[in-house]
Protein backbone atom coordinates (compact mmCIF):
# COMPACT_ATOMS: atom_id res chain seq x y z
CA UNK A 1 0.00 0.00 0.00
CA UNK A 2 1.34 3.37 -1.07
CA UNK A 3 1.74 5.99 2.10
CA UNK A 4 -1.10 8.01 2.82
CA UNK A 5 -0.42 11.81 1.69
CA UNK A 6 0.08 14.09 4.51
CA UNK A 7 -1.62 16.54 2.55
CA UNK A 8 -4.79 14.42 2.41
CA UNK A 9 -8.03 15.16 4.31
CA UNK A 10 -8.64 13.33 7.63
CA UNK A 11 -12.17 11.94 8.70
CA UNK A 12 -13.63 13.91 11.38
CA UNK A 13 -12.49 12.77 14.81
CA UNK A 14 -9.36 10.86 13.41
CA UNK A 15 -5.85 11.99 13.50
CA UNK A 16 -2.98 9.93 12.05
CA UNK A 17 -0.15 9.66 14.23
CA UNK A 18 2.39 7.68 12.48
CA UNK A 19 2.30 7.05 8.33
CA UNK A 20 3.65 4.25 7.00
CA UNK A 21 6.91 5.51 6.21
CA UNK A 22 6.87 6.74 10.03
CA UNK A 23 6.10 2.93 10.94
CA UNK A 24 9.02 1.66 8.73
CA UNK A 25 11.10 4.50 10.53
CA UNK A 26 10.61 3.50 13.98
CA UNK A 27 10.70 -0.29 13.63
CA UNK A 28 13.91 0.41 12.37
CA UNK A 29 15.14 2.04 15.15
CA UNK A 30 13.17 -0.32 17.57
CA UNK A 31 15.43 -2.98 15.77
CA UNK A 32 18.98 -0.84 16.38
CA UNK A 33 17.81 -0.66 19.74
CA UNK A 34 17.30 -4.20 20.63
CA UNK A 35 20.53 -5.46 18.86
CA UNK A 36 22.00 -2.44 21.09
CA UNK A 37 20.62 -3.60 24.40
CA UNK A 38 20.75 -6.98 24.17
CA UNK A 39 24.45 -6.67 22.84
CA UNK A 40 22.87 -8.91 20.14
CA UNK A 41 25.13 -11.42 18.52
CA UNK A 42 28.39 -10.89 21.47
CA UNK A 43 29.70 -13.74 23.03
CA UNK A 44 28.39 -14.37 26.15
CA UNK A 45 25.01 -12.78 25.28
CA UNK A 46 21.96 -14.95 25.72
CA UNK A 47 20.12 -16.01 22.74
CA UNK A 48 16.91 -12.96 21.96
CA UNK A 49 13.76 -14.68 21.32
CA UNK A 50 10.63 -12.44 19.60
CA UNK A 51 7.24 -13.21 21.05
CA UNK A 52 4.64 -11.42 19.25
CA UNK A 53 1.20 -11.07 20.63
CA UNK A 54 -1.40 -11.08 18.47
CA UNK A 55 -3.17 -9.97 16.50
CA UNK A 56 -0.85 -7.31 15.60
CA UNK A 57 2.25 -8.25 17.92
CA UNK A 58 2.61 -11.06 15.43
CA UNK A 59 3.48 -9.42 12.35
CA UNK A 60 5.42 -6.62 14.15
CA UNK A 61 7.51 -9.00 15.92
CA UNK A 62 8.38 -10.71 12.58
CA UNK A 63 9.06 -7.41 11.19
CA UNK A 64 11.45 -6.33 13.88
CA UNK A 65 13.05 -9.58 12.94
CA UNK A 66 13.36 -9.30 9.47
CA UNK A 67 15.27 -5.71 10.82
CA UNK A 68 17.67 -6.93 13.01
CA UNK A 69 18.70 -9.57 10.71
CA UNK A 70 19.44 -7.39 7.86
CA UNK A 71 21.58 -4.95 10.31
CA UNK A 72 23.20 -7.31 12.60
CA UNK A 73 23.51 -10.82 10.32
CA UNK A 74 21.79 -12.42 13.73
CA UNK A 75 18.44 -14.14 12.72
CA UNK A 76 16.29 -14.52 16.14
CA UNK A 77 13.69 -16.44 16.58
CA UNK A 78 10.34 -15.63 16.73
CA UNK A 79 7.26 -16.78 17.88
CA UNK A 80 3.62 -15.91 19.16
CA UNK A 81 1.75 -15.78 22.37
CA UNK A 82 -1.78 -15.65 22.50
CA UNK A 83 -3.16 -14.28 26.23
CA UNK A 84 -6.64 -14.61 25.28
CA UNK A 85 -7.05 -17.31 28.09
CA UNK A 86 -5.49 -15.69 30.69
CA UNK A 87 -7.32 -11.90 30.38
CA UNK A 88 -8.54 -10.49 33.10
CA UNK A 89 -11.46 -8.83 31.76
CA UNK A 90 -13.16 -12.53 29.93
CA UNK A 91 -16.45 -11.70 31.60
CA UNK A 92 -17.00 -8.10 30.36
CA UNK A 93 -16.59 -8.59 26.94
CA UNK A 94 -18.41 -11.07 24.80
CA UNK A 95 -16.49 -14.42 24.31
CA UNK A 96 -13.42 -13.96 22.35
CA UNK A 97 -11.43 -16.80 19.65
CA UNK A 98 -8.11 -17.47 20.64
CA UNK A 99 -5.29 -16.69 19.00
CA UNK A 100 -2.38 -18.92 17.95
CA UNK A 101 0.55 -19.73 20.47
CA UNK A 102 3.61 -20.90 19.06
CA UNK A 103 7.31 -20.86 20.41
CA UNK A 104 9.84 -21.13 18.14
CA UNK A 105 11.13 -24.87 17.61
CA UNK A 106 14.23 -24.05 20.24
CA UNK A 107 11.61 -23.07 22.95
CA UNK A 108 12.48 -20.13 25.44
CA UNK A 109 14.20 -21.90 28.03
CA UNK A 110 17.83 -19.47 28.94
CA UNK A 111 16.47 -17.15 26.70
CA UNK A 112 16.14 -13.38 26.54
CA UNK A 113 12.66 -13.36 25.28
CA UNK A 114 11.44 -9.93 24.13
CA UNK A 115 7.49 -9.55 23.99
CA UNK A 116 5.85 -7.65 21.19
CA UNK A 117 2.68 -5.66 21.17
CA UNK A 118 1.31 -3.04 19.18
CA UNK A 119 0.13 -0.43 21.70
CA UNK A 120 0.57 -0.48 25.39
CA UNK A 121 -2.00 1.18 27.72
CA UNK A 122 -2.91 -0.02 30.86
CA UNK A 123 -0.03 -2.83 31.31
CA UNK A 124 -3.05 -5.79 31.93
CA UNK A 125 -2.25 -7.32 28.52
CA UNK A 126 1.24 -7.66 29.05
CA UNK A 127 0.50 -8.87 33.11
CA UNK A 128 -1.58 -11.67 30.62
CA UNK A 129 1.15 -12.32 28.52
CA UNK A 130 3.95 -13.19 31.90
CA UNK A 131 0.98 -15.77 32.97
CA UNK A 132 1.04 -16.74 29.58
CA UNK A 133 4.80 -17.27 29.22
CA UNK A 134 5.11 -18.94 32.77
CA UNK A 135 2.30 -21.34 31.48
CA UNK A 136 3.75 -21.68 27.91
CA UNK A 137 6.87 -23.58 29.37
CA UNK A 138 10.67 -22.75 29.65
CA UNK A 139 12.36 -20.46 31.58
CA UNK A 140 13.57 -17.19 29.66
CA UNK A 141 16.71 -15.68 31.73
CA UNK A 142 15.27 -12.39 31.40
CA UNK A 143 11.92 -10.56 29.62
CA UNK A 144 11.71 -7.72 27.69
CA UNK A 145 8.67 -5.74 26.24
CA UNK A 146 8.88 -4.19 23.21
CA UNK A 147 5.36 -1.79 21.60
CA UNK A 148 5.19 0.43 18.92
CA UNK A 149 3.28 2.59 20.97
CA UNK A 150 3.00 3.53 24.32
CA UNK A 151 -0.03 5.86 25.11
CA UNK A 152 0.04 6.62 28.79
CA UNK A 153 -2.59 5.53 31.52
CA UNK A 154 -0.70 2.78 33.20
CA UNK A 155 -3.16 0.79 36.02
CA UNK A 156 0.17 -1.58 36.48
CA UNK A 157 3.84 -1.34 37.87
CA UNK A 158 4.57 -2.02 33.61
CA UNK A 159 7.06 -0.18 31.80
CA UNK A 160 8.48 -1.01 28.15
CA UNK A 161 11.94 -1.79 27.17
CA UNK A 162 11.62 -0.35 23.76
CA UNK A 163 9.16 2.30 23.00
CA UNK A 164 8.58 3.29 19.30
CA UNK A 165 6.78 6.82 20.10
CA UNK A 166 5.24 7.97 22.98
CA UNK A 167 1.65 9.49 22.57
CA UNK A 168 0.10 11.71 25.50
CA UNK A 169 -3.68 10.53 24.88
CA UNK A 170 -6.94 11.17 26.78
CA UNK A 171 -8.27 7.90 28.55
CA UNK A 172 -11.28 8.13 26.05
CA UNK A 173 -9.52 8.07 22.98
CA UNK A 174 -8.45 5.24 21.06
CA UNK A 175 -5.20 4.19 19.70
CA UNK A 176 -5.32 1.88 16.38
CA UNK A 177 -2.68 0.56 14.89
CA UNK A 178 -2.77 -0.34 11.26
CA UNK A 179 -0.55 -3.48 9.64
CA UNK A 180 -0.46 -4.37 6.05
CA UNK A 181 -0.58 -8.02 6.85
CA UNK A 182 -4.10 -7.69 9.12
CA UNK A 183 -5.18 -4.43 7.60
CA UNK A 184 -5.55 -2.30 4.15
CA UNK A 185 -2.23 -0.10 4.92
CA UNK A 186 0.32 0.93 7.77
CA UNK A 187 -0.45 4.08 10.09
CA UNK A 188 -1.58 4.62 13.48
CA UNK A 189 -4.64 6.23 14.27
CA UNK A 190 -5.92 8.31 17.15
CA UNK A 191 -9.57 8.45 17.78
CA UNK A 192 -11.20 11.25 19.54
CA UNK A 193 -14.02 10.97 22.05
CA UNK A 194 -17.21 9.82 20.62
CA UNK A 195 -15.74 8.61 17.56
CA UNK A 196 -15.17 5.01 16.32
CA UNK A 197 -13.14 3.09 14.05
CA UNK B 1 -24.08 -18.97 24.50
CA UNK B 2 -25.92 -19.41 27.28
CA UNK B 3 -26.54 -22.87 27.45
CA UNK B 4 -25.82 -26.22 25.50
CA UNK B 5 -28.90 -28.41 25.67
CA UNK B 6 -28.95 -29.95 22.00
CA UNK B 7 -27.43 -29.50 18.54
CA UNK B 8 -30.87 -29.10 16.83
CA UNK B 9 -30.50 -24.94 16.38
CA UNK B 10 -27.13 -24.65 17.18
CA UNK B 11 -26.38 -22.16 14.02
CA UNK B 12 -22.88 -23.45 11.73
CA UNK B 13 -21.24 -20.45 13.40
CA UNK B 14 -21.73 -21.08 16.89
CA UNK B 15 -20.76 -24.75 15.98
CA UNK B 16 -17.63 -23.64 14.17
CA UNK B 17 -16.62 -21.35 16.79
CA UNK B 18 -16.68 -23.85 19.40
CA UNK B 19 -14.83 -26.65 17.19
CA UNK B 20 -12.12 -23.26 16.45
CA UNK B 21 -11.90 -23.01 20.16
CA UNK B 22 -11.27 -26.38 20.92
CA UNK B 23 -8.46 -27.27 17.96
CA UNK B 24 -7.00 -23.97 20.17
CA UNK B 25 -7.18 -25.27 23.11
CA UNK B 26 -5.93 -28.32 22.06
CA UNK B 27 -2.35 -26.68 20.38
CA UNK B 28 -2.18 -24.30 23.57
CA UNK B 29 -2.03 -27.18 25.75
CA UNK B 30 -0.07 -29.64 24.01
CA UNK B 31 3.24 -30.86 24.89
CA UNK B 32 2.93 -28.92 28.03
CA UNK B 33 4.18 -29.80 31.27
CA UNK B 34 1.19 -28.03 33.23
CA UNK B 35 -2.37 -28.60 31.91
CA UNK B 36 -3.64 -25.67 33.81
CA UNK B 37 -5.35 -22.67 32.36
CA UNK B 38 -6.73 -19.74 34.81
CA UNK B 39 -9.72 -19.07 32.58
CA UNK B 40 -12.57 -19.95 34.72
CA UNK B 41 -11.02 -19.17 37.84
CA UNK B 42 -13.53 -18.72 40.26
CA UNK B 43 -16.19 -20.21 38.65
CA UNK B 44 -18.18 -23.52 39.87
CA UNK B 45 -19.12 -25.95 37.48
CA UNK B 46 -21.84 -29.10 39.30
CA UNK B 47 -22.38 -32.00 37.45
CA UNK B 48 -25.49 -34.10 38.01
CA UNK B 49 -25.24 -37.54 36.97
CA UNK B 50 -28.96 -39.49 36.95
CA UNK B 51 -27.10 -42.32 34.87
CA UNK B 52 -24.23 -43.86 34.28
CA UNK B 53 -21.10 -42.72 32.58
CA UNK B 54 -17.62 -43.00 32.55
CA UNK B 55 -16.23 -40.66 29.57
CA UNK B 56 -18.13 -37.83 29.52
CA UNK B 57 -18.62 -37.01 33.08
CA UNK B 58 -14.81 -37.34 33.75
CA UNK B 59 -13.79 -35.33 30.62
CA UNK B 60 -16.00 -32.76 32.00
CA UNK B 61 -14.59 -32.94 35.22
CA UNK B 62 -11.06 -32.68 33.60
CA UNK B 63 -12.00 -29.95 31.18
CA UNK B 64 -13.42 -27.92 33.90
CA UNK B 65 -10.14 -28.37 36.03
CA UNK B 66 -7.64 -27.52 33.62
CA UNK B 67 -9.69 -24.19 33.23
CA UNK B 68 -9.29 -24.07 36.96
CA UNK B 69 -13.27 -24.09 37.61
CA UNK B 70 -14.33 -25.68 40.93
CA UNK B 71 -16.10 -28.80 39.79
CA UNK B 72 -17.96 -30.50 41.90
CA UNK B 73 -19.67 -33.94 40.88
CA UNK B 74 -23.29 -34.87 42.33
CA UNK B 75 -24.13 -38.34 41.17
CA UNK B 76 -28.09 -39.59 41.56
CA UNK B 77 -26.71 -42.49 44.03
CA UNK B 78 -25.21 -40.23 46.82
CA UNK B 79 -27.28 -37.67 46.56
CA UNK B 80 -30.51 -36.82 48.24
CA UNK B 81 -32.36 -37.77 45.25
CA UNK B 82 -31.85 -41.11 46.91
CA UNK B 83 -34.64 -39.34 49.32
CA UNK B 84 -37.09 -38.74 47.00
CA UNK B 85 -36.29 -35.13 45.94
CA UNK B 86 -37.39 -34.00 42.58
CA UNK B 87 -34.69 -32.83 38.92
CA UNK B 88 -36.20 -29.22 39.84
CA UNK B 89 -35.48 -28.89 43.83
CA UNK B 90 -32.02 -30.65 43.08
CA UNK B 91 -31.19 -28.29 40.60
CA UNK B 92 -32.28 -25.30 42.66
CA UNK B 93 -29.96 -26.56 45.37
CA UNK B 94 -27.06 -26.38 43.62
CA UNK B 95 -28.37 -23.52 41.78
CA UNK B 96 -28.47 -21.67 45.48
CA UNK B 97 -25.27 -23.42 46.48
CA UNK B 98 -23.77 -21.20 43.53
CA UNK B 99 -23.25 -22.87 40.86
CA UNK B 100 -22.46 -20.95 37.44
CA UNK B 101 -22.46 -23.92 35.37
CA UNK B 102 -24.68 -27.43 35.62
CA UNK B 103 -23.92 -30.56 33.96
CA UNK B 104 -26.65 -32.70 33.62
CA UNK B 105 -27.12 -36.44 32.16
CA UNK B 106 -30.86 -37.99 32.72
CA UNK B 107 -32.43 -40.78 31.38
CA UNK B 108 -35.78 -38.56 30.68
CA UNK B 109 -35.58 -36.48 27.74
CA UNK B 110 -35.97 -33.68 27.60
CA UNK B 111 -34.49 -32.96 31.11
CA UNK B 112 -31.88 -30.40 29.89
CA UNK B 113 -34.54 -28.49 28.47
CA UNK B 114 -36.71 -28.35 32.01
CA UNK B 115 -33.61 -27.50 33.86
CA UNK B 116 -32.41 -24.36 31.74
CA UNK B 117 -36.19 -22.99 32.27
CA UNK B 118 -36.24 -23.36 36.57
CA UNK B 119 -32.89 -22.37 36.31
CA UNK B 120 -33.40 -19.25 34.12
CA UNK B 121 -33.92 -16.89 37.18
CA UNK B 122 -30.41 -18.38 38.73
CA UNK B 123 -28.59 -17.35 35.49
CA UNK B 124 -27.44 -20.65 35.53
CA UNK B 125 -25.98 -22.68 32.42
CA UNK B 126 -27.16 -25.89 31.94
CA UNK B 127 -25.10 -28.05 29.75
CA UNK B 128 -27.13 -31.50 28.18
CA UNK B 129 -24.72 -34.30 29.02
CA UNK B 130 -27.14 -36.77 27.26
CA UNK B 131 -31.23 -36.69 28.09
CA UNK B 132 -32.68 -40.09 27.45
CA UNK B 133 -32.79 -41.21 23.71
CA UNK B 134 -32.90 -37.22 22.79
CA UNK B 135 -29.84 -35.28 22.42
CA UNK B 136 -26.27 -35.67 23.31
CA UNK B 137 -24.62 -32.48 21.47
CA UNK B 138 -20.82 -32.13 23.32
CA UNK B 139 -20.28 -36.02 21.71
CA UNK B 140 -21.30 -34.67 18.50
CA UNK B 141 -18.88 -32.21 19.00
CA UNK B 142 -15.96 -34.00 19.47
CA UNK B 143 -16.79 -36.33 17.01
CA UNK B 144 -17.03 -33.41 14.92
CA UNK B 145 -13.67 -32.27 16.20
CA UNK B 146 -12.39 -35.66 15.37
CA UNK B 147 -13.61 -35.87 11.88
CA UNK B 148 -11.89 -32.83 11.31
CA UNK B 149 -8.84 -33.69 12.61
CA UNK B 150 -8.89 -37.06 10.31
CA UNK B 151 -10.71 -35.91 7.02
CA UNK B 152 -10.35 -32.09 7.06
CA UNK B 153 -13.38 -30.65 6.92
CA UNK B 154 -16.58 -31.57 7.41
CA UNK B 155 -18.26 -30.33 4.56
CA UNK B 156 -19.44 -32.28 1.63
CA UNK B 157 -18.41 -35.64 3.45
CA UNK B 158 -20.48 -38.51 3.51
CA UNK B 159 -20.97 -40.03 7.15
CA UNK B 160 -22.28 -43.16 7.98
CA UNK B 161 -24.16 -43.24 11.22
CA UNK B 162 -24.93 -47.37 12.18
CA UNK B 163 -27.25 -49.49 14.28
CA UNK B 164 -29.22 -48.43 17.46
CA UNK B 165 -30.25 -45.43 16.36
CA UNK B 166 -33.87 -45.69 17.90
CA UNK B 167 -32.04 -45.11 21.23
CA UNK B 168 -29.17 -42.93 20.56
CA UNK B 169 -29.20 -39.52 21.62
CA UNK B 170 -25.57 -39.48 19.84
CA UNK B 171 -27.05 -40.37 16.48
CA UNK B 172 -29.21 -37.36 16.92
CA UNK B 173 -27.00 -34.90 17.68
CA UNK B 174 -24.71 -36.19 15.45
CA UNK B 175 -27.27 -36.06 12.66
CA UNK B 176 -28.36 -32.48 13.47
CA UNK B 177 -24.75 -31.48 13.63
CA UNK B 178 -23.19 -32.75 10.59
CA UNK B 179 -25.47 -31.95 8.24
CA UNK B 180 -25.46 -27.88 10.10
CA UNK B 181 -21.97 -28.16 8.93
CA UNK B 182 -22.69 -29.54 5.61
CA UNK B 183 -22.19 -33.13 5.82
CA UNK B 184 -24.40 -36.04 4.08
CA UNK B 185 -25.50 -38.24 6.43
CA UNK B 186 -26.49 -41.93 6.27
CA UNK B 187 -28.42 -43.42 9.12
CA UNK B 188 -27.83 -46.99 8.19
CA UNK B 189 -29.85 -49.39 10.77
CA UNK B 190 -32.76 -52.87 10.87
CA UNK B 191 -36.17 -51.08 10.55
CA UNK B 192 -36.70 -52.02 13.90
CA UNK B 193 -34.04 -49.67 15.29
CA UNK B 194 -34.89 -46.97 13.15
CA UNK B 195 -37.44 -44.12 14.97
CA UNK B 196 -40.29 -43.82 12.94
CA UNK B 197 -40.63 -40.27 11.45
CA UNK B 198 -36.97 -40.15 11.30
CA UNK B 199 -37.48 -38.77 7.73
CA UNK B 200 -38.88 -35.79 9.03
CA UNK B 201 -35.56 -34.96 11.26
CA UNK B 202 -34.47 -31.29 11.25
CA UNK B 203 -31.64 -31.05 9.09
CA UNK B 204 -29.16 -28.47 8.46
CA UNK B 205 -29.91 -26.58 5.39
CA UNK B 206 -26.06 -27.13 4.35
CA UNK B 207 -26.93 -31.19 4.46
CA UNK B 208 -28.81 -33.95 3.91
CA UNK B 209 -30.14 -36.89 5.45
CA UNK B 210 -30.50 -40.62 3.90
CA UNK B 211 -31.72 -43.27 5.53
CA UNK B 212 -30.85 -47.18 4.73
CA UNK B 213 -31.53 -50.54 5.62
CA UNK B 214 -28.00 -52.69 4.19
CA UNK B 215 -24.47 -51.52 5.51
CA UNK B 216 -22.39 -53.26 2.44
CA UNK B 217 -23.73 -51.36 -0.35
CA UNK B 218 -23.28 -47.79 1.57
CA UNK B 219 -19.27 -48.80 2.80
CA UNK B 220 -17.36 -47.87 0.06
CA UNK B 221 -19.25 -44.71 -0.65
CA UNK B 222 -18.69 -43.21 3.22
CA UNK B 223 -15.90 -40.71 4.43
CA UNK B 224 -16.20 -42.24 7.89
CA UNK B 225 -18.48 -44.57 10.13
CA UNK B 226 -19.77 -44.27 13.24
CA UNK B 227 -20.73 -47.35 14.70
CA UNK B 228 -23.45 -46.77 17.87
CA UNK B 229 -23.79 -49.17 20.77
CA UNK B 230 -26.68 -51.28 20.81
CA UNK B 231 -28.25 -50.02 24.24
CA UNK B 232 -30.08 -53.12 25.76
CA UNK B 233 -30.48 -51.14 28.82
CA UNK B 234 -33.45 -49.14 27.06
CA UNK B 235 -34.55 -52.12 24.63
CA UNK B 236 -37.43 -53.71 26.18
CA UNK B 237 -38.70 -56.39 23.61
CA UNK B 238 -37.04 -58.03 20.39
CA UNK B 239 -35.27 -55.66 18.54
CA UNK B 240 -33.35 -58.18 16.79
CA UNK B 241 -33.49 -61.94 16.44
CA UNK B 242 -30.50 -62.61 18.05
CA UNK B 243 -26.96 -60.98 19.12
CA UNK B 244 -25.53 -62.48 16.53
CA UNK B 245 -27.41 -62.43 13.73
CA UNK B 246 -27.04 -58.14 14.45
CA UNK B 247 -23.68 -58.11 13.98
CA UNK B 248 -23.12 -60.55 10.91
CA UNK B 249 -25.84 -58.02 9.48
CA UNK B 250 -24.54 -54.41 10.97
CA UNK B 251 -21.70 -55.35 12.92
CA UNK B 252 -18.09 -54.10 11.50
CA UNK B 253 -16.04 -56.66 10.83
CA UNK B 254 -12.52 -57.06 9.36
CA UNK B 255 -13.56 -57.99 6.22
CA UNK B 256 -16.30 -55.22 6.19
CA UNK B 257 -13.31 -52.45 7.26
CA UNK B 258 -11.91 -53.57 3.49
CA UNK B 259 -14.77 -52.30 1.87
CA UNK B 260 -14.71 -48.64 3.68
CA UNK B 261 -12.26 -46.42 1.39
CA UNK B 262 -8.54 -46.18 2.98
CA UNK B 263 -8.95 -42.90 3.83
CA UNK B 264 -12.23 -43.23 6.29
CA UNK B 265 -12.19 -43.37 10.02
CA UNK B 266 -14.13 -45.65 12.20
CA UNK B 267 -15.87 -43.83 14.94
CA UNK B 268 -17.41 -45.55 18.49
CA UNK B 269 -18.78 -42.91 20.77
CA UNK B 270 -18.03 -45.47 23.55
CA UNK B 271 -18.43 -47.79 25.55
CA UNK B 272 -18.09 -50.80 22.74
CA UNK B 273 -19.83 -53.88 22.98
CA UNK B 274 -16.70 -55.83 21.00
CA UNK B 275 -18.05 -58.29 19.02
CA UNK B 276 -21.62 -57.10 19.08
CA UNK B 277 -21.48 -53.73 16.94
CA UNK B 278 -17.84 -53.52 16.69
CA UNK B 279 -14.98 -56.56 15.82
CA UNK B 280 -12.19 -56.78 18.40
CA UNK B 281 -9.87 -56.16 15.84
CA UNK B 282 -11.32 -53.35 14.05
CA UNK B 283 -12.06 -51.64 17.55
CA UNK B 284 -7.88 -51.79 18.12
CA UNK B 285 -6.68 -50.97 14.58
CA UNK B 286 -5.22 -47.52 13.47
CA UNK B 287 -8.21 -46.77 11.76
CA UNK B 288 -10.04 -47.01 14.76
CA UNK B 289 -10.58 -43.32 16.20
CA UNK B 290 -11.90 -44.00 19.57
CA UNK B 291 -9.09 -42.80 21.84
CA UNK B 292 -8.59 -39.71 19.43
CA UNK B 293 -12.64 -39.39 20.48
CA UNK B 294 -11.81 -39.19 24.19
CA UNK B 295 -9.17 -36.92 23.84
CA UNK B 296 -11.06 -34.37 21.44
CA UNK B 297 -13.69 -34.84 24.20
CA UNK B 298 -11.83 -33.04 26.79
CA UNK B 299 -11.17 -30.28 24.62
CA UNK B 300 -14.68 -30.04 23.25
CA UNK B 301 -15.54 -29.81 26.47
CA UNK B 302 -13.32 -26.96 27.68
CA UNK B 303 -13.76 -25.03 24.69
CA UNK B 304 -18.05 -25.23 25.67
CA UNK B 305 -16.69 -24.09 29.09
CA UNK B 306 -15.49 -21.42 27.76
CA UNK B 307 -17.83 -20.36 25.52
CA UNK B 308 -20.65 -20.43 27.99
CA UNK B 309 -18.54 -18.89 31.01
CA UNK B 310 -15.56 -17.25 29.66
CA UNK B 311 -17.81 -14.07 27.79
CA UNK B 312 -19.84 -11.23 29.70
CA UNK B 313 -23.15 -12.25 30.79
CA UNK B 314 -25.76 -10.60 28.30
CA UNK B 315 -28.25 -13.52 28.85
CA UNK B 316 -28.02 -14.19 25.27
Amino acid sequence: MPPRDRGAPEPAGQRELLTAGDVARTIARMAHQVIEKTSLGASGAPPVVLLGIPTRGAPLAARLAARIAEFSGVTVPTGTLDITLYRDDLRRRPTRPLGETALPPGGIDNALVVLVDDVLFSGRTIRAALDALRDAGGRPRAVQLAVLVDRGHRELPIRADYVGKNVPTARAEEVHVLLSETDDRDGVLLHREGESG
Amino acid sequence: MKHLLGTDGLDRDTALAVLDTSDGLKRTLLGREVRKLPTLRGRTVITMFYENSTRTRVSFEIAGKWMSADVVNVSAGGSSVGKGESLRDTALTLAAAGADCVIVRHPASGAAHRLAGWLAEAGTSVVNAGDGTHEHPTQALLDAATLRDRLGDVEGRRIGVVGDVLHSRVARSNVHLLTTLGAEVVLIAPPTLLPTGVADWSVGDAGSLVVSHELDPELPTLDAVMMLRVQAERMHGGFFPSAREYAIAYGLSENRLRLLPEHAPVLHPGPMLRGMEISAAVADSPRAAITQQVTNGVHVRMAVLYHLLAGEEDGS
